[in-house]
């Protein structure tokens, strides 16, 4: 057991976790200061140390920095992702501020967990240590139930956070037994080491248990099907705001570290984990929109809906290699962008006991207001990947992907499967247009949340039209690690 | 003094993560459930400890079991202030009773 | 040398069996009859005066959790402590920056009147 002092690292290399951390406890430390009085403050702040994040994210994309810390990566891989995390992030705030208040939870501490939560999914998306990626999942995990578990009067919120959590510890006990075989195996938690080790044995039933138990606990928190059962509870349950977060940077997180342990770790049992990946990934589509035609529940349709959307982007995990990874890359991009936009319209509607949450809320909707109705419309067209949206490019390039390499009934499956989807998103935007308004819609707007909304529309039409800039950005990014 | 072997501990630590899956699997009482789960994280640690002192020969499988603890600590923690508030709230923790959000 | 641990095991056994079985007599030989007196927490004492199923205030389990939290964390001191030397500068900022994110944690469960007994 030696021991050599380690070398101070380069702080400029880690410094979007920094700044989330630094920032995540001055919100804390101010909302003590004040007590009462407005929180809209906290909420900019911590929107400008996100913002400050992802910046600094994009310059180390652009010129990757050698690091010498142990275990964390900083390639362009994760800073792609923390760029994704830092936007949800923002967006999740933006569309936050108004409905804590109206729901009279507006606490500090929300908007520090918020961030604790993103800390927790950057450093899973830059861990190249089984340590590091598992603290940084729980950091995570433990975030979320807490968000979930937010609106501590209303009994629903309750429920949604116990079975989160109920859920939640039955799978990371499961990953965490996985990493311990792995590590009992190979002797070592560095993903590069257990890589040379599992090239250079042969495949026994214990090393293909220790995958799948990994495999099981990633595919939890992706919402993959068959441990999708937490996902439209908890979805229906939680704040609005909280759900829109859960639905886009958990995933993503989980996604960024999946990537990267079965691509490096366990890249010679290629054969081996693809199959099992192909089964998931057709359940997950077919039971996500099958059963997505039968909610009457907006957020509920929503979760369905997100565990489809995990099916179609497991195909292009499936498919590999640069083309299909970096299109999976690019489809969380947009993912972002067009699920935090409808949980957005969702609290627009939104009204305290929970109305607001049902599809017929929405009758009538482009009588009350064309702007909301029109920016639903754009977010529902994108979901349903029609042109000239980005959900449009973003399945485009993983279904070619999975084309390409050889795939293709798969691609064929994912198709059928995006046609189908198209029926429930249509059902809501036929509500807005068509069905004349019941009782009149109150619309809770507010400049944060309009922000949000154009921003989300401005991007999906922006990546729909052109989306060779971002594709380019996520080629560079999977080049680093493939 | 008899040496213990690697195969004594991973035994132990799979009785334990067994009997913690059947608990989380089979319990209806909350705080049952959160014992369940203690027992995995521990079984997952004991196991760590020992493959670090005997295939690993270094320390890190006993720093992941450091953290462990640590983990499983702040997460009980969570449940148990969740299980408080839905106490209050509903009067019960049997997960059972709890169940308003329709699948 | 496991046969000197021998007796031991014998013992164990031999303890086991003996208890089960008297639990077990007295299940199938004893009388079960449910007595308002045997309801009773403390069977032969004076009347109960209040409901013995008198809640704890919710004080005691915020407090009790706060404690689990910093006593934990203190696993992560130990192996700094016994490194301290060879460590050096290096470990201690790393171990102030550690006390410090605790330190904004104790603020907080402070400032929110989560340390107060009344």
């Amino acid at each position: 057991m030696t021991l050599s002092m380690p070398p101070i690292p380069n702080l400029h290399a880690i410094a979007p976790e920094i700044i989330v951390l630094l920032t995540s406890l001055l919100v804390l430390l101010i909302d003590l200061i004040q007590l009462r009085g407005k929180k809209g403050g906290l909420a900019f702040l911590g929107a400008a140390g996100l913002a400050l994040a992802g910046i600094f994210s994009y310059k180390l994309l652009q010129h990757p920095l050698a690091t010498d810390i142990p275990g964390f990566a900083v390639d362009a891989y994760a800073q792609f992702f923390k760029i994704i995390f830092c936007l949800a992030g923002l967006m999740v705030i933006g569309i936050s501020v108004r409905y804590l208040t109206l729901e009279g939870f507006s606490l500090g501490e929300y908007y520090s967990i918020i961030l604790l939560a993103i800390l927790g999914q950057m450093i899973m998306a830059s861990g190249t240590h089984l340590l590091v990626i598992y603290v940084g999942l729980e950091l995570m995990a433990i975030s979320l139930y807490i968000l979930a578990g937010f609106f501590k009067h209303h009994p629903k919120s309750n429920e949604a956070a116990v079975k989160y959590f109920l859920l939640g510890s039955f799978s990371s006990g499961i990953f965490l037994y996985g990493i311990m075989m792995a590590y009992g195996l190979t002797g070592s938690l560095d993903l590069s080491v257990i890589a040379g080790k599992v090239a250079g044995a042969e495949l026994t039933g214990l090393l293909l248990l220790a995958v799948i138990m990994m495999g099981a606990g990633f595919a939890f928190k992706i919402a993959a099907v068959p441990f999708h059962f937490w996902t439209p509870d908890v979805y229906e349950g939680s704040p609005t705001s909280v759900t829109a977060f859960m639905s886009v940077g958990p995933k993503a997180a989980a996604f960024a570290a999946l990537i990267r342990v079965f691509s490096s770790a366990f890249g010679t049992l290629r054969v081996e984990w693809t199959t099992l990946f192909i089964c998931l990934s057709i359940a997950t589509m077919v039971t996500g929109n099958l059963v997505a035609l039968r909610q009457t529940n907006i957020k509920r349709m929503l979760a369905y809906s997100s565990i489809a959307h995990a099916g179609y982007l497991m195909v292009g995990f499936v498919a590999g290699g640069e083309l299909g990874i970096s299109s999976m890359l690019l489809y969380l991009r947009i993912y972002a962008f067009m699920n935090i936009g409808a949980f957005g319209v969702v609290i627009l509607l939104n009204r305290v006991g929970g109305i607001g949450d049902r599809i017929d809320d929405f009758a009538g909707l482009s009588k009350v207001s064309r702007a909301s109705a029109f920016v639903m419309l754009v977010f529902m067209l994108s979901l349903a990947g029609i042109p000239p949206t980005a959900g449009f490019a973003g399945k485009f390039y993983i279904f070619m992907a999975a084309v390409k390499n050889g795939y293709v009934w798969l691609a064929v499956i994912g198709v059928l499967n995006s046609a189908v989807s198209a029926y429930y998103y249509l059902r809501v935007i036929m509500r807005m247009y068509m069905v004349e308004p019941g009782d009149e819609p109150v619309l809770n707007v507010s400049t944060a949340l309009s922000a949000i909304l154009l921003i989300a529309v401005v991007g999906i039409i922006a990546i729909g039209i052109f989306p060779g800039f971002c594709l380019d950005l996520a080629r560079t990014s999977v080049t680093s690690i493939l | 003094m008899p040496v213990i072997s690697l195969e004594s501990y991973l035994l132990v630590g799979m009785m334990l993560f067994a009997f913690g899956m059947f608990g989380i699997i089979t319990r209806k009482n909350a705080i049952s459930v959160l014992l369940g789960f203690e027992l995995v994280m521990n079984a997952a640690g004991l196991n760590f400890a020992a493959f670090s002192h005997f295939t690993d020969k270094t320390i890190h499988g006993q720093v992941f079991t450091l953290f462990i603890i640590a983990l499983a600590a702040a997460e009980s923690v969570v449940i148990l202030a969740l299980i408080i508030a839905v106490y209050q709230k509903m009067n019960t923790i049997q997960i059972d009773e709890i169940d308003s959000l329709k699948g | 040398m496991p046969e000197s641990y021998f007796p031991i095991l014998l013992l164990l056994l031999i303890v086991g069996a003996l208890a089960s079985l008297i639990l077990y007599l007295s299940r199938i030989i004893g009388p079960h009859e449910m007595t308002d007196a045997k309801a009773q927490p403390f069977e032969s004492g004076i009347p109960a005066a209040t409901p013995h199923h008198g809640s704890l205030s919710i004080r005691f389990y915020i407090i009790a959790m706060i404690f689990i939290l910093f006593d934990i964390e203190v696993v992560f001191l130990y192996p700094w402590a016994v490194l301290f030397r060879r460590l050096g500068l290096f470990g201690f900022v790393e171990v102030v920056i550690f006390l410090g994110i605790l330190t904004v944690g104790l603020a907080y469960a402070w400032r929110k009147g989560g340390l107060e007994w009344e």
